[in-house]
This record gives C-alpha cells, sequence and structure tokens, in this order.
C-alpha cells in the first residue's frame, strides 16, 4: 500500500507462543485489523491459542504484543522483500 | 534498537524478564502481565541505564512483578515496599527505584508508608496495580473496593467506604498523580514514561481485571468482559479535580494525569536546608559535585 | 581495614551510652540511619541527626518503626552500613522485617535500649525482658547475633564489633543494651581511625553473568553485592534458592533454613566473647551481662570476703550464647547464679547448657530499678551450700 509518494504502510509478522497463551482472547478482541481469531486447537495447558487468519492486513500497530498478558505474543516488522512478494498476488482498494 | 534491526524469533520482553521463571502465576484474563509490558516499552522508550533500575514489591498477585523482571529486584514484606524502596534511594541516590506493587499491599498495609513518602516527597515511582480485591489470599475486601461489591469477607456485599487513590496520593503532596486501566497501554506507558523523567513521588493507579476472584464473585465475567467496561465507562478528563474521581460498583472511571508538579524532593530539601543552616561544614549527600 | 577518619570523634569524651552507641556507629561507617523515637533510645537518634551533617550521610525519621527497620534492609542493599536504635515497643514492631533480613542475609545493627516491660511498661526506667526475644522474637528459625554493652564505654565498642559481626556474617546484628547503661554518663575514650578495625561485607567480584546471591562461600557466608551494579539479581523473603529465586517446597527449605541458620552456628566459636573472672577453682559461678553484671561485682565482692570460692562470666556475646563453656563449667561447680533484670530468660540458656550438672539459680528482678547486691549475695551463699 502506497500513500503519499514514497510512505508505506508497515506490515508485521506475528509471533505466537502457542503454549504461553491463557486463552484470554484479548488480542482477538483488540486487533483493530481482525488478524487474529482464537484456534480450533489445543495447547498444552488445555487453552486454545490464537492462530493468525488475516496476516496481509496486520499494520504492525503492535496492540497484540502489548495487551497480551502472557507475553505470548510478538511482532516483527516484515522487511521489503517479504512485502512485495505478497503485493503480488493481492489487489489494493 | 531501531525497529528494523530487532532480532526476529525474539520476543522483545524477553530483555526484560527472567525467563528461566516464565510463564507466571498470574490467572488467564489478569492484567497485571499487560502493565509490565507496558512498563518494559516505557524503560525502552526511555534512555534509563537500566542497570540502575531496581524494582521493589511487596506481596500479593502484584507483588510477584519483582520476581519476574531482569532488574536489581526486591520482594520484600507486605506493605513495606515503600520504606524498602525509600532506604534503597536513599543509600544510593544514583538508583532509579520504582515500586511495583498491589492496592492492598501499597494502600492497605501498607497505607501509612504510603502517605509518608508521598508527604516527602520521596523520588521513587509507585505504579500501583488496582484490582480492587486483595486477589492472592482469596479476594477478600480491600481499601480500594467499590461500595456494595461482593468479595469473600464481604460476602453480603462491601459497606465500607473505599480510598479514591488519586485523591490520596494528591493530598499527601505527590508530584505527579496519573490513573489508567490496563487497557489504555500507550498511555499507562507514556504515563511511565513521563514519571520517569520526574523527581519526586510519582504515583501511577493502573486499573486492572481480576478474573478469578473480583470479577467472579461480581458475576462480571471474564477478562474481557472487565475490559469492555473500562472500554465503556473511562473518561480522560486530565487535570481533573482529585476529589471527583470516586468509583462506584461498575461506575464512571474517570481516568487521566491529575497532577504534575515541580516540587523539590526529601534529598534536595535536605540537602539546601542543611547547606543553609551549617554552611561549608555540611557534607552534602548525594549530589554529583 | 581502618575506620574512615570523617566518622571518627578521636579523644576522650563524658557520654551517655546512647551517645556512645551513635559515636560507635558513625566510627564504624554507618552512613545511614532511619528511626523513630521511642525512650530510653532517642538520644541515639539525635546524636547521629546532629552528627551525620558534618560527616556525610542520612539521618531519616520514619513513620514507625516497621518502616524504620524495613528501610534499613533497602539501605543494606543500597550498599550502606544502616543502624536503627528502638526499644521494647518498637522492637515488638520491629519483628517482622528482622525476619526478613535474616532471610535476605542483609547486614544491619538494631540497638535495643531495653526498659520494663511487658507492652508500655516502664518507659524511662531500665530492664533486661527482651533478650530472649531478639533471639527468638520473629517466627520462623533463624539465627542472629547479639552484644551486650555494659558501660558506654563498650556501647561504643561494642557497637563497632557488631557491626562487623553483621557484614561478616550478614545478619542482623543487635545491640542489647537497657536504660541504665544507655542513660549513664562516663568516659569514653575514642581511639584514633587507624587503630578501629573495620570489616566489610565479602563483595562479589566475579563474571556477572555467574553471581548467585546465595551460594555460600567457604565459610557459609555468600557473596554480596549491591543493588546499581549490574547484576540483575533478585531477592525475596519467600524460601529460595542460590539464585535468590523463590522455590516452594521442602527440599528447598530444608536447604535454606540450614543455611541461615548453620552459618552462624558453625562459626559460633569465632562469634562468642565473654568475660571470665576466676572461674578455674569456682564453686559457684556468676553469670551475668549488661548493667547487672556491674551491680553483681559489690555482691562478688562481698562473697569473695565471706569465703566463697565464686567465680564470673559475664557474657559479651548473648547470642550464640557460650553453651560449651557453661556446660564445662557445670560439670565442676557446684551451681549457677544469674542475677537478670527479668524473670528469667538468659537463665533458661544456662540451665539448658548445664544440662543437670550444677543448678541455675536466678535473682529475678522484674526491672525499674538495679538489683540491690545483698539479694544477689544472698543467692549466692543459698548457691555455695
Amino acid at each position: 500500500m502506497i500513500y503519499f509518494g514514497d510512505l508505506k504502510a508497515k506490515k508485521g509478522k506475528i509471533h505466537i507462543n502457542k503454549n504461553r497463551c491463557k486463552g484470554c482472547g484479548f488480542c482477538v478482541e483488540y486487533c483493530p485489523k481482525d488478524v487474529l481469531e482464537l484456534s480450533e486447537e489445543f495447547n498444552t495447558k488445555g487453552y486454545h491459542p490464537p492462530q493468525v487468519i488475516n496476516e496481509e492486513n496486520c499494520c504492525y500497530c503492535q496492540l497484540c504484543e502489548t495487551i497480551c498478558p502472557e507475553f505470548a505474543l510478538f511482532v516483527t516488522l516484515k522487511k521489503e522483500e517479504e512485502e512485495e512478494e505478497g503485493e503480488k498476488g493481492e489487489s489494493r482498494p | 534498537m531501531k525497529e528494523e534491526d530487532r532480532p526476529e524469533e525474539k520476543n522483545p520482553m524477553e530483555d526484560f524478564l527472567r525467563m528461566d521463571r516464565i510463564p507466571h502465576i498470574w490467572c488467564p484474563g489478569c492484567g497485571i502481565g499487560t502493565v509490565v509490558t507496558s512498563f518494559a516499552d516505557a524503560l525502552r522508550k526511555s534512555d534509563l541505564n537500566l542497570d540502575k533500575v531496581a524494582v521493589v514489591s511487596g506481596i500479593g498477585c502484584s507483588g510477584r512483578v519483582a520476581g519476574y523482571v531482569k532488574f536489581d529486584s526486591f520482594h520484600s514484606t507486605h506493605g513495606r515496599a515503600i520504606p524498602f524502596a525509600t532506604g534503597l534511594k536513599l543509600a544510593n541516590p544514583d538508583l532509579k527505584v520504582i515500586v511495583f506493587s498491589g492496592d492492598g499491599d501499597i494502600v492497605g498495609i501498607g497505607g501509612n508508608h504510603f502517605i509518608h513518602a508521598a508527604r516527602r516527597n520521596m523520588d521513587i515511582l509507585v505504579i500501583c496495580v488496582n484490582n480492587f480485591n486483595y486477589a492472592m489470599t482469596g479476594g477478600q475486601v480491600a481499601a480500594t473496593t467499590p461500595l456494595t461489591a461482593n468479595l469473600s469477607t464481604a460476602p453480603y456485599g462491601n459497606f465500607e467506604y473505599p480510598f479514591s487513590l488519586p485523591y490520596l496520593a494528591d493530598a499527601c503532596g505527590a508530584s505527579y498523580v496519573a490513573r489508567w486501566t490496563a487497557l489504555h497501554l500507550r498511555r499507562v506507558t507514556h504515563s511511565i514514561q513521563e514519571a520517569l523523567q520526574k523527581r519526586g513521588f510519582s504515583f501511577i493507579e493502573v486499573i486492572t481485571p481480576c478474573v478469578t476472584l473480583y470479577a467472579r464473585r461480581n458475576r462480571l465475567g471474564d477478562g474481557l468482559n472487565l475490559l469492555k467496561y473500562y472500554y465503556e465507562n473511562a473518561e480522560i478528563q486530565h487535570g481533573a479535580d482529585t476529589r471527583t474521581l470516586g468509583i462506584s460498583f461498575q461506575g464512571r472511571l474517570i481516568v487521566g494525569k491529575f497532577v504534575d508538579r515541580e516540587k523539590p524532593t526529601f534529598l534536595d530539601c535536605m540537602n539546601d536546608h542543611l547547606s543553609k543552616a551549617l554552611g561549608d561544614k555540611y557534607v552534602k549527600y548525594g549530589v554529583k559535585l | 581495614m581502618k575506620a574512615d577518619p570523617k566518622g571518627v570523634l578521636t579523644g576522650a569524651h563524658y557520654l551517655d551510652g546512647d551517645f556512645a552507641i551513635a559515636e560507635g556507629a558513625l566510627a564504624a561507617g554507618c552512613r545511614f540511619f532511619a528511626g523513630y523515637p521511642i525512650t530510653p533510645s532517642t538520644e541515639t537518634a539525635e546524636r547521629f541527626a546532629e552528627r551525620i551533617p558534618f560527616v556525610g550521610g542520612v539521618f531519616i525519621q520514619m513513620e514507625d518503626e516497621i518502616a524504620s527497620i524495613t528501610a534499613l534492609i533497602g539501605a543494606s542493599w543500597g550498599g550502606k552500613k544502616p543502624m536503627t536504635v528502638t526499644s521494647g515497643p518498637g522492637f515488638s514492631l520491629m519483628m517482622e522485617n528482622i525476619g526478613l533480613a535474616a532471610m535476605m542475609e542483609a547486614p544491619i545493627v538494631i540497638a535495643n535500649v531495653q526498659r520494663g516491660g511487658p507492652s508500655t511498661g516502664l518507659p524511662t526506667l531500665t530492664g533486661q525482658g527482651d533478650m530472649m526475644q531478639v533471639r527468638w522474637g520473629s517466627h520462623g528459625d533463624y539465627k542472629i547475633i547479639a552484644l551486650s554493652p555494659d558501660s558506654p564505654q563498650e556501647c561504643f565498642d561494642l557497637t563497632i564489633q557488631a557491626f562487623n559481626l553483621a557484614e561478616m556474617y550478614r545478619v542482623p546484628a543487635f545491640i542489647m543494651t537497657d536504660e541504665c547503661v544507655g542513660h549513664m554518663h562516663e568516659k569514653v575514650v575514642i581511639p584514633p581511625a587507624d587503630q578501629i578495625e573495620i570489616v566489610e561485607r565479602k563483595w562479589y567480584e566475579g563474571p556477572k553473568d555467574k553471581y548467585l546471591p546465595y551460594k555460600p562461600d567457604k565459610d557459609l557466608v555468600p557473596f554480596m553485592v549491591k543493588a546499581g551494579d549490574g547484576y540483575r539479581f533478585h531477592t525475596t523473603g519467600l524460601t529460595h534458592d542460590e539464585r535468590g529465586y523463590p522455590v516452594i517446597n521442602a527440599e528447598c527449605q530444608d536447604w535454606c533454613v540450614r543455611h541461615i541458620n548453620d552459618k552462624i552456628t558453625k562459626n559460633a566459636a569465632k562469634i562468642i566473647k565473654f568475660e571470665e573472672d576466676q572461674t578455674d577453682n569456682a564453686e559457684v559461678v556468676v553469670v551475668s551481662y549488661g548493667i547487672t553484671s556491674r551491680v553483681a561485682v559489690k555482691a562478688v565482692q562481698q562473697a569473695r570476703k565471706a569465703g566463697i570460692k565464686i567465680g564470673t562470666l559475664r557474657l559479651i556475646t548473648v547470642w550464640p550464647f557460650p553453651e560449651k563453656r557453661i556446660k564445662e563449667l557445670s560439670k565442676k561447680i557446684k551451681a549457677f547464679v544469674i542475677p537478670e533484670l527479668n524473670y528469667g530468660q538468659m537463665a533458661l540458656e544456662v540451665e539448658r547448657a548445664s544440662a543437670g550438672q550444677a543448678p541455675a539459680i536466678r535473682v529475678s528482678h522484674m526491672g525499674g530499678w538495679v538489683h540491690d547486691p545483698e539479694d544477689i549475695f544472698k543467692a549466692i551463699k543459698e548457691a555455695a551450700k
């Protein structure tokens, strides 16, 4: 996504430590781009950890990383090459 | 560190946590972990030498924070985190001392220490995680519990008036007073950043969900329900009169930064006054010459 | 190492015990005092408050004794040698955090200028009723070191000793004096700084990532660091392992409790000090400490005039208790006579250590004044039969 010349929207890659999750649902609820949802699988503690469903929409706001009480989520910035790979196959509104 | 240089696959919290003690003991939906992350964010964004950061906690769920953070950390006795921090700070004024503890610990049993440290404008930052009960011991009524809330030692509802913590801190003479909820992630971080730069007694109350006890006993749902309550009821009023900040059960939550004043700290006062009184014979303390 | 001359008021002075304690603290390198006023100990705090601005350090009057003792532990971890002073009621308030200091192995010094108890008792009059409390006051099993001066000069000397012992063994050390010695004015000779031996805690100097806060060294005392030096250590009042991390199980409890006790028990011979006089052929030995030992001198003189073979043992370290020596003596003598300004506290220790070999005869005075030497003499005569 390109705005105003060279400015590009940031994109994030979400890393989830599934076994640390306690299924509170904060990340799912407060992600502004609905990138996460609770999965069907169980982790070792018996909770449903989140899974990424819409990674292309992740705008690297890091809210999930900050709100997670278990330190189970973190987001890294997607590098440009990764971004372009993604861009090729998609249409932007 | 620039975002682009952050190593892949490493949770940035690992620099701040004693990873050999993670996972922590807090319940699903508990907000303490969130506050710790906001705290870590604030430290990351500040230019403090992290070797000089000392964290002191008391007893309680929030009191466990000292055990999880990778700084010189002290887990002292119930209610005594503030005098411990006082001793630590006065012994080594170069330290940045942060008290990270719960409402029961800081203003319940620790009430006397709280008011005197604020009165003296002791140069420490107190982050008070307020979940409206004594959670670690099973959810008993606390000095901050709103009227009518149900807890194990108020099984028919609380009939005691609670404290309004910002009012208390302001009345005692704190230099910086703010209140947020755990949901106000960035604002908590920003407040902590501001308070870390301030000299004097800084107090930040962070209202956090207690799912297993406060919410369960009062049929308030789970963590998400409590966060929703914060979202719908928190109103930011920076500089509001601290007399108007009382919290009723599931009522309006006035949040914001209420007090931000410049005031000489205990050591400033000591050095200034004794210099005036004793002249050159006075040996200044803790002042970089 | 030698004392810092800034804190040493070299010369011959006319001081009371309380003031001598403050001077001893300054000579020992104490630069942090957190206290709360309580009769008859307040003078120590006042003296420290007057002197510290010229030496360089902090005096803070805390809001209560609990805050005082806790601030001491914080200051110890901040690298200072801290002190407080109190009396019976304040001492009781400090108990929880004396346990914390024992558990965290933080060197601190507390002076208790005892007064008549229990409770508010006799605020302005002497007593020796806290001798067992200093040993057992906090909950759980731990050991402390307690010294008992009998004069303002000893108040000065033993305060320095208390600081050295606290630093050597990373333990709370106590100066158990009383209102009589505390308010008694006598000559106190303070030597030049280079004649005063000071001990500092064993500072860790190894690699930061290998530091274990509670790993005992050869002398069973762990190395210590202070906050702000980059060791990023954690310490807690919970039962903990060598890393300082809480470990809540029976094995760790066993290790932890044994460790904080054994480091004193196994070094007891180096710590214990007492003063003996003519005990070699004695039939009766008077065991006493503090002001009572001075009153007992008169009774002992009378006893010797009456032909009784009497020896004295004056406790300088009250805890750890010199049970070995008492046991040895108990095999040779007829009886111990223990005059105390309480209903019999150290007498219980003498009784325990003598294990029935020699009776321990108490001469109890509840406090408020000192013994009449006649009463002690009467007991000695009984014992000699």
